[in-house]
């Protein structure tokens, strides 16, 4: 595999899935897991236009990742809307505190 | 060779900024992260060819999103607790290696094949071949709108009253905003 700047961006790519996920396993305040979820679309939305670009169909790549673009602001919007209400009936944003689910 | 200097360091500094905002313990300083890897994420974007999406992720990533955060922490305090993880970072952070190997692993055909040259518009696409999915952006927008305007109102429920023949309007009203103060919010 020959070291070209498409390479680099997927490592890019990886990378920021990675930290995504890292995030996504240790955070357990409310806001910061949306925070957390934006970094890893950010991440997919840039692998969208990069696999656009290198099958020569840089139109669908960037539709799509248009796409996801707003379904993920519908997302944030609403859960951080949510945050706030949780907040506000019970006093914390930590999921652990939060969760009446016992196993 | 300048430009994959460029890729790389764009690259190194989106991940460095995720993570600072992943591990900072107050809240505002992970949202002005979050800006600073939109940000970056633009620029890579841009030197891709991805212009108008270089442009709706700067300003709806970088913009909109910091503020709805900024906001969302005004309302709820920047609460400055770490709590610890559920699961052991040492495990989680294995968990994470794993993932990003068989991600390499599932993208490394992509990345071994040469580039296409092609050229589609993206005003083709879009308004052509997914004209549909342009309506669904639009009824999720207004949804996602409505759905927060639902969410973020402080109106407490009005429980039911009996209402008295003999009692006028003016009355009701002053017994229902009775009821609120005695609600606690």
């Amino acid at each position: 595999m020959t070291l070209n700047s498409l390479n680099v961006v997927l490592f890019g790519v990886i990378l920021l899935l990675a930290v995504g996920f890292y995030g996504l396993l240790i955070t357990r305040n409310l806001i910061k897991i949306v925070l957390v979820l934006q970094v890893l679309v950010k991440a997919v939305v840039i692998a969208l236009v990069l696999a656009g670009k290198q099958s020569g169909n840089l139109g669908l790549g960037q539709s799509i990742a248009a796409t996801v673009i707003v379904a993920d602001t519908v997302v944030a919007v609403v859960a951080l809307a949510l945050a706030v209400q949780v907040r506000r009936h019970t006093g914390t944003l930590d999921l652990s505190k939060i969760s009446t689910l016992r196993g | 060779m300048i430009e994959i200097l460029y890729y790389l360091l764009l690259s190194l500094g989106a991940a460095f900024c995720a993570y600072r905002a992943m591990i900072s313990r107050h809240l505002l300083p992970s949202a002005l992260y979050l800006a600073c890897v939109s940000a970056l994420s633009t620029v890579i974007l841009y030197m891709l060819g991805a212009y108008e999406v270089a442009v709706i992720e700067l300003s709806v990533g970088a913009g909109l999103v910091t503020v709805l955060l900024v906001y969302a922490l005004s309302v709820v305090g920047d609460d400055s607790f770490d709590p610890a993880s559920i699961i052991p970072k040492p495990l989680a952070f294995l968990l994470v290696a794993a993932i990003a190997v068989m991600v390499g692993w599932m993208a490394y055909p992509l990345a071994s094949q040469p580039a296409v040259n092609g050229e589609v518009l993206l005003a083709d696409v879009l308004w052509k071949h997914r004209a549909l999915d342009v309506w669904v952006q639009v009824a999720l927008i207004f949804s996602g709108v409505l759905g927060v305007l639902g969410l973020l109102s402080e109106k407490v429920q009005r429980e039911e009253m009996p209402k008295h023949e003999n009692q006028t309007a003016v009355e009701n009203e002053a017994i229902s905003i009775q009821m609120e103060q005695e609600i606690p919010v």
